[in-house]
């Protein structure tokens, strides 16, 4: 019973549905005061739109809710122009759920694009090619070891997973053993080769590392550009071995999303003027001499060297260590970065450094009847930090919160030399396309059910009736469910709601046929109820296990469409194995329970 | 009410051997299909780059060829789909796998015969990803079959398992067959529609087998024959009511279910009727054919060896 309420309330949300709606964000990132909601709503109420409600969320975002998807356009279309350029427009849905269910933090299942209309976009991460940029890095570095220590040599090649150095003096092999060690501890070195080579393999588990940080990588800044979009329930999620997926939902232009997530990041490291006020600069609109005026995430102005310590290119890894006192962020750079940053630091103690976050994306604009590519770039600066000691390529940035810190780690990650990313899936479904799908969706479902309930009722009476109440039930529970783990109903996951559905119907008529047998040979009701119910234990789970057999092969080996249906099925035979065994004769009970003697049942 | 008031005595497996004629030939028959009419492949296993745009009125095709073709698009096939006045659009996979270009441009080339033209859907997908969708289904769907097989064995014993795995291989080929020859487009949705049919044809057969299985241990002295045919027809009731349902909401869906559950509906409305058809009549008929009988749910007689009964 208390599993019932459960189940309801979790499932309440999806009773009221969602409604098309606009998110709007001040592109300033300042969050929406009251004046704002009363604007927008003014701005609205004049061109006649209607609408439901204006709100602002916790995160500062104004929100308008339309009754139809031809207002929330038109409504785009008026903000758009009243209002240029100041906010950032997503089209999405929100929940017409009341707030004390909004505040629960219970949310309705969402539904998968194929239903709603947005965009998917899978990007293939070159793995490989991210392993061989490190190889290429690492060979370059050997390189300039050795010119450093004076340690002539023949050759320093890739070859396959490794760096093979060629000194032209053997007897000058632990010296140069030394110098590439100091460079970086963990190389492992061999000189098993004719004498004065030593060969650096990259471990499997380094070129995993290698690997999943280009992955990361990707994913982040896929993550950043995505959340740029303003819109509202995106998803970046890795797939399988070496995919990103991307899910937009909504209307979208494909190929402007496709060019903003497109974007190349990289970072730059730059000493800041300490001489110069940045305020002045920035209200004389002129940077002096040899610096550039940039601004930090808060909007406060801040003038740096224009000299550049070392790029995004040069940066190895950066990562998030929470523990050890104070949060830092660990920072690793190739030897070239290295070089630079240890002259800078030695001459700048106690001097503050910041890093720069750019981001380039290149956009075709017509120009004399021509399409240009034209690169513009967006710079910030994303962290000062004031230089406390001599360090070259691995230091670390401290004096930031735990929150700051993951957010700078992920921002230097996103900046670094990327591995390359291509497109190999792409759809978009129209929202008109989704729209229609689900008005004509539910109405055949709905006539299904309640030609389905309505004959269970004919067939076998108040049995048919339990029947119903418990089907009903499953229902609840499957969509609660899905709701809870935040997955997403798509057209497969409704093909396994089907199965499902259609499997209860049948334990619920393998019961009742069996205890009309029972009663066909002459069994008291009570009786036939029972042994009606264990006779019809061995099939339905032996049923039941197949299939949840079948679901769990199907969620381990499947994707995308195979694994929507895998979900939904699992979800749906736990639940009606559920309630068909317990629920219906817990209600059989309930009916029949009071009366000690009954002369016929209803069946 | 009840549709079966006494409980039929139909004599199902006397008749088997035409049975599994008519069951091999369908069989043939459908990979016949598959491989005359072939299969109508969506980009989900191709690869390639499709569009979807509606038009307010209905539209000529030849003209739509015309403009395309004049509009630099090259390598395009176009056809309608549902109604007149809908259109895909067909193209090779791009190079870079990007299909907002090459969307816009279609749209753009649309446009000018008719500018309300609306795009619906593009789906782009790319040769290798194509590739793992299809062997990924195929894998996912085998290892299944496997599953089923060892779990209905050790239930069962194995000549049950080899039944219903006899009976789940047939059910999804004819379905195949007749998805060919209705020409249902052939995506990731309907490889979704061939797994329901599947675990709704296993679900059918296990039914069948525990009542078979019930049976056995209490006509001892019945011919497997009898003791089959009688199994049968008890659950025939239940069979008939649960596949009609079924099928009745499949109806349902495909009749009111709009374009994009259409080909779904269908293909599992078919399945439906195959799978009932194959539990009843070749699930049973190939256990009883492979010696199945009451010694395989014997429980161990006194003197016998222990060991050999699981």
């Amino acid at each position: 019973m208390a599993l019932l309420l459960a189940g309801l309330l979790f499932a309440l949300p999806n009773y009221y549905g969602e409604s098309p709606a606009l998110q709007l964000s001040s592109r300033d990132r300042a969050a929406f005061d009251a004046s704002s909601v009363s604007e927008i709503g003014g701005a609205l109420k004049e061109a006649g739109i209607p609408q439901e409600e204006i709100f602002v969320d916790g995160e500062g975002r104004l929100w308008a809710r339309f009754a139809k998807a031809d207002d929330q356009l038109k409504a785009r279309d008026l903000i758009q122009r009243r209002f240029e350029g100041q906010y950032a427009i997503a089209l999405t849905n929100a929940s017409r759920a009341p707030d004390w269910l909004n505040a629960l933090g219970i949310e309705p299942m969402s539904l998968g694009l194929d239903l709603r209309g947005g965009m998917l976009l899978v990007y293939e991460v070159d793995t490989q090619g991210a392993v061989a940029q490190l190889l290429q890095r690492m060979e370059r570095d050997f390189r300039k070891v050795l010119r450093d220590a004076r340690i002539p040599y023949e050759e320093v090649a890739v070859s396959g997973m490794s760096v093979r150095v060629n000194l032209r003096d053997a007897s000058q092999t632990d010296a140069a053993r030394k110098a590439l060690l100091e460079y970086d501890p963990q190389l492992a070195l061999v000189t098993d080769g004719p004498p004065g080579t030593l060969t650096a393999t990259l471990s499997e588990t380094a070129a995993k590392d290698r690997q999943s940080f280009a992955i990361q990588q990707n994913v982040t800044a896929l993550e950043n550009r995505v959340n740029a979009l303003g819109v509202a329930e995106t998803v970046v999620q890795r797939q399988g071995q070496n995919r990103i997926a991307v899910q937009v939902p909504g209307v979208q232009d494909a190929s402007e999303v496709v060019r903003l997530l497109g974007k190349v990041a990289t970072l730059e490291f730059r000493l800041v003027d300490t001489v110069n006020s940045p305020l002045e600069a920035e209200r004389t609109g002129r940077a002096p001499l040899g610096t550039k005026l940039y601004k930090q995430r808060d909007s406060t102005p801040v003038l740096l060297k224009r000299d550049v310590i070392a790029t995004g290119e040069q940066l190895i890894d950066a990562s998030f260590a929470p523990s050890q006192g104070e949060p830092s962020v660990s920072v690793k750079l190739d030897s070239r970065g290295g070089d630079e940053m240890l002259r800078t630091t030695r001459e700048n103690l106690n001097r503050p450094m910041a890093v720069v976050f750019i981001e380039k994306e290149r956009e075709m604009v017509e120009r004399e009847g021509q399409e240009v590519a034209v690169d513009r770039s967006k710079e910030e600066v994303i962290s000062v930090a004031t230089i406390r000691g001599v360090f070259s390529n691995n230091f670390q940035i401290t004096g930031l919160s735990a929150a700051e810190g993951t957010e700078l780690a992920k921002l230097l990650r996103a900046g670094a030399l990327a591995a390359p990313i291509i497109i190999v899936e792409q759809r978009v479904i129209g929202p008109s396309v989704g729209q229609d799908n689900i008005e004509a969706g539910i109405r055949a479902f709905t006539i299904a059910a309640i030609v389905l309930f309505a004959f269970m009722i004919l067939y076998y009476k108040v049995f048919g009736l339990i029947a119903d109440i418990v089907l009903l039930t499953n229902v609840i529970f499957i969509v609660a469910v899905l709701g809870l783990f935040d997955a997403a109903l798509t057209l497969p996951g409704i093909a396994g709601i089907v199965l499902t559905v259609g499997t209860a119907v049948d334990a619920n008529i393998l019961i009742y046929e069996r205890i009309r047998e029972e009663i066909a040979v002459g069994a008291s009701p009570w009786a036939a109820i029972n042994s009606g119910f264990d006779k019809a234990f061995s099939a339905i789970a032996d049923s039941n296990v197949t299939m949840l057999l079948s679901g769990g092969v199907l969620f381990l080996f499947g994707s995308g469409p195979v694994r929507g249906f895998a979900v939904t099925l699992c979800i749906g035979i736990v639940t009606s194995m559920f309630t068909a065994l317990i629920g219906s004769r817990a209600l059989i009970y309930l009916f029949y329970g009071r009366r000690r003697r009954i002369e016929r049942l209803a069946i | 009410m009840e549709f079966l008031k006494q409980v039929p005595s139909i004599r199902f497996m006397a008749l088997r051997r035409y049975w599994y004629f008519l069951s091999a030939a369908v069989v043939v028959v459908s990979i016949a299909l598959v491989f005359v009419r072939g299969l109508n492949l969506t980009v989900d296993f191709t690869g390639g780059l499709v569009f979807e745009v509606g038009f307010l009125q209905p539209v000529d095709l030849e003209q739509v060829r015309e403009a395309l073709g004049a509009g630099g698009i090259e390598d395009f096939q176009v056809r309608t789909y549902g109604t007149a006045t809908d259109l895909e659009v067909r193209l090779p996979p791009p190079e870079s796998g990007v299909a907002g270009t090459e969307g816009d441009r279609v749209i753009a080339t649309l446009k000018t015969l008719d500018p309300t033209v609306k795009l619906n859907r593009t789906d782009s997908v790319g040769p290798q990803v194509s590739q793992q969708l299809g062997e990924q289904a195929a894998l996912a769907v085998l290892m299944t079959l496997l599953l089923v097989l060892i779990y209905i064995a050790l239930r069962f014993r194995w000549r049950f398992g080899v039944g219903s795995l006899v009976a789940s291989l047939h059910d999804p080929i004819v379905a195949v067959g007749a998805i060919a020859l209705l020409g249902i487009p052939f995506d990731l949705n309907v490889v979704a529609a061939l797994l329901t049919i599947l675990g709704y044809s296993v679900n059918d057969t296990v039914v069948i087998f525990d009542r078979i299985r019930e049976r056995f241990k209490t006509m001892r002295k019945a011919e497997p024959a009898e003791v089959i045919d009688r199994a049968i027809n008890e659950t025939l009731g239940r069979t008939i009511i649960v596949s009609g349902s079924a099928l009745s909401s499949m109806i349902f869906l495909a009749v009111l279910g709009g374009e994009t559950l259409r080909g779904f509906a269908v293909a599992l409305a078919i399945g439906i009727v195959i799978g009932t058809y194959s539990s009843v009549y070749v699930a049973g008929a190939i256990a009883l054919d492979l010696g199945a009988s009451g010694r395989d749910f014997m429980p161990p007689e006194k003197r016998g060896e222990v060991d050999e009964l699981p």
